[in-house]
């Protein structure tokens, strides 16, 4: 398989508190990356270093290469915002414009980027809403507030909204942590089945997610990639004890 | 850190070693039975056979719910499998002393009609190889589980000559057929000891450094 992103010595900082240390990995193109760790091993800031939103904040910085299809998102030519949209990101809470419809929430991204044709954005709303595994739910009432919708619900219309951007990569930072367990079935269901069109990379503190969704999982401690394998021998046979004792429950 | 799941995973390699001395002493009894014609000795090997059958069950039950409730990963995963697995070939263990002392009872009714040499060579070989194995799975010692199963071999060859030699008292005399029957039937019943407590070996091979060795596949 193509390796979509080529992660090469990355390193990040909050100010001079070094957040990620020679971070060296591969993601493949249609699979689905989970990133596991204890809180404050970097696994948040890793993920927001590939679609360059880590520099955003205040006196945060970041050296190395992320190469998206070979070309470094972090050379001078690259625009963060085109960056962005080719590499989506999912958040942990479920953040739904408020003021917006369900409809609107998926379309605003799209309109912002030009699009005006009414038929051609319903269209887009509804095949977005359709991969997010939400239409049935929500198309009788598509111009209610967003924020009627459920936890759950809420969640998947922000991949629908992340989807609808039709980006090549979808990141989440722990996008199932504030749902139930229906609802966290529901995302990793959508998971599985939107990974055929997208590059995935979770974030995910639930060791079972990772060992469900994933192909490949990485284990990071302290800002550093202790180990990065296939999901199947990671939790069947880690080389590593650091993370044996991790995926164990010993530490963390 | 030490866990409750520890405690938990001590207790079911508790419940394996106990099976596994009862499934010794069964094999023990039947064969000293045979080898020493004291049909006194068979008497623990069937008490015994319902002990190790219920614990049979009881290990199971206790990885499953090993399973279900702690969903246990890497070596805690690998060691529940390979209990599941050494659970079957304890209670098959037992199965095989039972079997002897079947024979055994026909054969003390019946006269000797040679002296035993192989057949207690071979158990010997065979009950240290169920012991070793044990042993490996208590330490985890890879190094004494590989040892186990260079042993084999040496009761593959035991049990054929076995075979070939009670042929040549069948062929010269028809009536010996019915006795030299069962102790071949013995003999196999050891060899398949040996193969249980190989297949032990093999999954504390697995269980500790997780590596597959079994029928020399090795799968990426």
């Amino acid at each position: 398989m193509a390796k979509k992103l080529v992660i090469e010595h990355l390193n990040a900082w909050f100010d001079n508190i070094q957040a990620l240390k020679d971070i060296n990995l591969d993601i493949e193109e249609n699979s689905v990356t989970a990133v596991i760790g204890p809180s404050g091993c970097g696994k948040t800031t890793f993920v927001r270093c590939l679609n360059r939103i880590h520099e955003v904040v205040d006196k945060a910085k970041v050296s190395g290469k992320v190469l998206l299809d070979g070309k470094d998102i972090y050379s001078s030519d690259m625009d963060p915002v085109l960056v962005r949209r080719r590499i989506g990101m999912v958040f942990q809470k479920p953040n739904p414009f408020p003021t917006m419809s369900i409809f609107e929430n998926v379309a605003a991204g799209l309109k912002l980027n030009g699009l005006k044709k009414k038929n051609e954005l319903a269209d887009a709303v509804e095949r977005s809403l359709k991969m997010a595994a939400l239409w049935d739910e929500v198309k009788d009432k598509l111009y209610k507030s967003a924020m009627a919708l459920s936890g759950g619900q809420q969640q998947r219309l922000c991949i629908a909204r992340t989807i609808a951007l039709e980006p090549e990569i979808i990141l989440m930072d722990e996008p199932a942590s504030a749902l139930d367990p229906i609802s966290t079935a529901h995302i990793e269901e959508l998971i599985q089945q939107i990974k055929e069109k997208y590059t995935i990379v979770i974030v995910t503190h639930n060791m079972q997610q990772a060992a469900r969704v994933s192909d490949y999982t990485g284990f990071f401690l302290l800002g550093e990639l202790i180990e990065f394998n296939k999901t199947s021998d990671i939790f069947t046979n880690p080389k590593d004890k650091r993370t044996e004792d991790y995926i164990t429950g010993r530490f963390g | 850190m030490e866990r409750k799941f520890d405690e938990e995973l001590k207790e079911l390699s508790g419940m394996l070693v106990k099976m596994g001395s009862l499934a010794q002493t069964m094999i023990h009894n039947s064969i000293k039975a045979l080898v020493d014609r004291d049909r006194a000795m068979l008497k623990d090997v069937y008490t015994l056979e319902d002990s190790v059958n219920l614990m049979h069950i009881e290990v199971d039950d206790f990885c499953l719910k090993l399973l279900a409730l702690r969903q246990p990963q890497a070596g805690d995963l690998r060691m529940v499998t390979a209990a599941i697995k050494i659970n079957t070939d304890l209670e098959r263990l037992g199965d095989q002393a039972v079997n002897i002392a079947q024979r055994t009872e026909f054969l003390l009714e019946r006269p000797i009609i040679k002296p035993l040499v192989d057949i207690p060579r071979e158990s010997t070989i065979a009950q240290k190889m169920v012991n070793d194995s044990l042993e490996a799975f208590i330490k985890k010692d890879v190094k004494l589980a590989e040892d186990v199963l260079t042993r084999d071999d040496i009761i593959d060859d035991i049990n054929n000559q076995v075979f070939r030699e009670l042929l040549t008292y069948m062929m010269s005399d028809h009536t010996t057929i019915p006795i030299a029957f069962d102790l071949i039937f013995v003999s196999k019943n050891i060899e398949r000891i040996a193969d249980h407590a190989t297949n032990i070996a093999e999954d504390v091979i697995f269980m500790v450094i997780g590596k597959d060795i079994r029928h020399h596949i090795a799968i990426k």
